[in-house]
């Protein structure tokens, strides 16, 4: 049962990969990559990992309805009424993806992977969040600065306004 | 299922997501690209966790600061293409070729 459900997954989430860049839609494309990350979010519960899987699925959810609102923001063509490409340099970013692919599969083939050390905990997430809070608290406090920072980078990017207000005769600016 | 096949998935994600972003014009879609790869490496942080190492959290924090990269990523990459295109009107990679060496 359980090698079914991962199979289906992981062919959806490929295959909503690949439609990613295929569909003529900017929306059908994000829809598309949705799809694919909730298909991941499936695969992490079938490892046992019931918080991050869940995590993943909802922080997905919203990532890709904001990314919606940006696609039609900025895209022409968001319905796909007409078919559309915008690739450059098709063949070789081909040839050095597949070649990438073939690599590491080549590496997980042929690589010996150590045997497994330790059980899974009977509460994977309680012991993420032990981590979180005890050894590992650097990651996280790390984390929450990137966070920080992001948040004041974005604003500072995206906003209008220079350091010194908006251009002379702008908007309202002073002129 | 064993490591082999999770990893599998998770290198077939990548590679999607790599030629994405190689090949797509318009910056959204290279992030979504990039979007993808990090997909992959959720998958084979995940499998890791489990098949190797599941007394240990490690996995998973790992799995925890790809999830938040991809979430920043997208916030980062938002701002950008809004101040590009805020002073060029530009939505395309090809006409934001300013640093290339």
């Amino acid at each position: 049962m359980q090698t079914v459900v991962f199979w289906v997954l992981a062919v959806a989430a490929v295959g909503f990969g690949v439609a990613v860049f295929v569909v003529d839609s900017m929306a059908r494309a994000t829809f598309a990559l949705l799809a694919s990350f909730l298909c991941v979010g499936g695969e992490l519960l079938l490892l046992d990992l019931n918080y991050l899987g869940v995590l993943v699925v909802l922080m997905m959810i919203m990532e890709m309805l904001v990314m919606a609102v940006f696609m039609i923001m900025y895209m022409m063509n968001p319905g796909g009424l007409m078919p559309m490409t915008m690739v450059h340099n098709r063949r070789a970013a081909l040839t050095i993806s597949i070649a990438v692919f073939a690599a590491m599969a080549a590496g997980v083939l042929l690589t010996p992977w150590p045997h497994r050390r330790g059980a899974v905990p009977h509460d994977p997430a309680f012991s993420l969040g032990e981590a979180i809070m005890g050894p590992k608290m650097l990651v996280m406090m790390v984390i929450g600065i990137a966070i920080l920072a992001t948040m004041i980078g974005s604003v500072v990017l995206a906003t209008d306004r220079g350091r010194y207000d908006r251009p002379p005769g702008r908007d309202g600016g002073a002129a | 299922m064993n490591l082999q096949v999770f990893l599998l998935l998770a290198a077939a994600l990548f590679a999607v997501g790599l030629y994405g972003a190689l090949s797509q014009q318009s910056i959204v879609m290279v992030m979504m690209g990039l979007e993808l790869m990090i997909n992959g490496i959720l998958v084979a942080g995940a499998a890791f966790w489990f098949h190797i190492a599941p007394g240990t959290a490690d996995g998973q924090v790992l799995v925890l600061v790809a999830v938040t990269v991809m979430a920043l990523e997208m916030a980062m990459g938002f701002a950008v293409v809004t101040a590009l295109f805020r002073s060029r009107d530009v939505d395309v990679t090809d006409e934001a070729g300013d640093l290339r060496g």
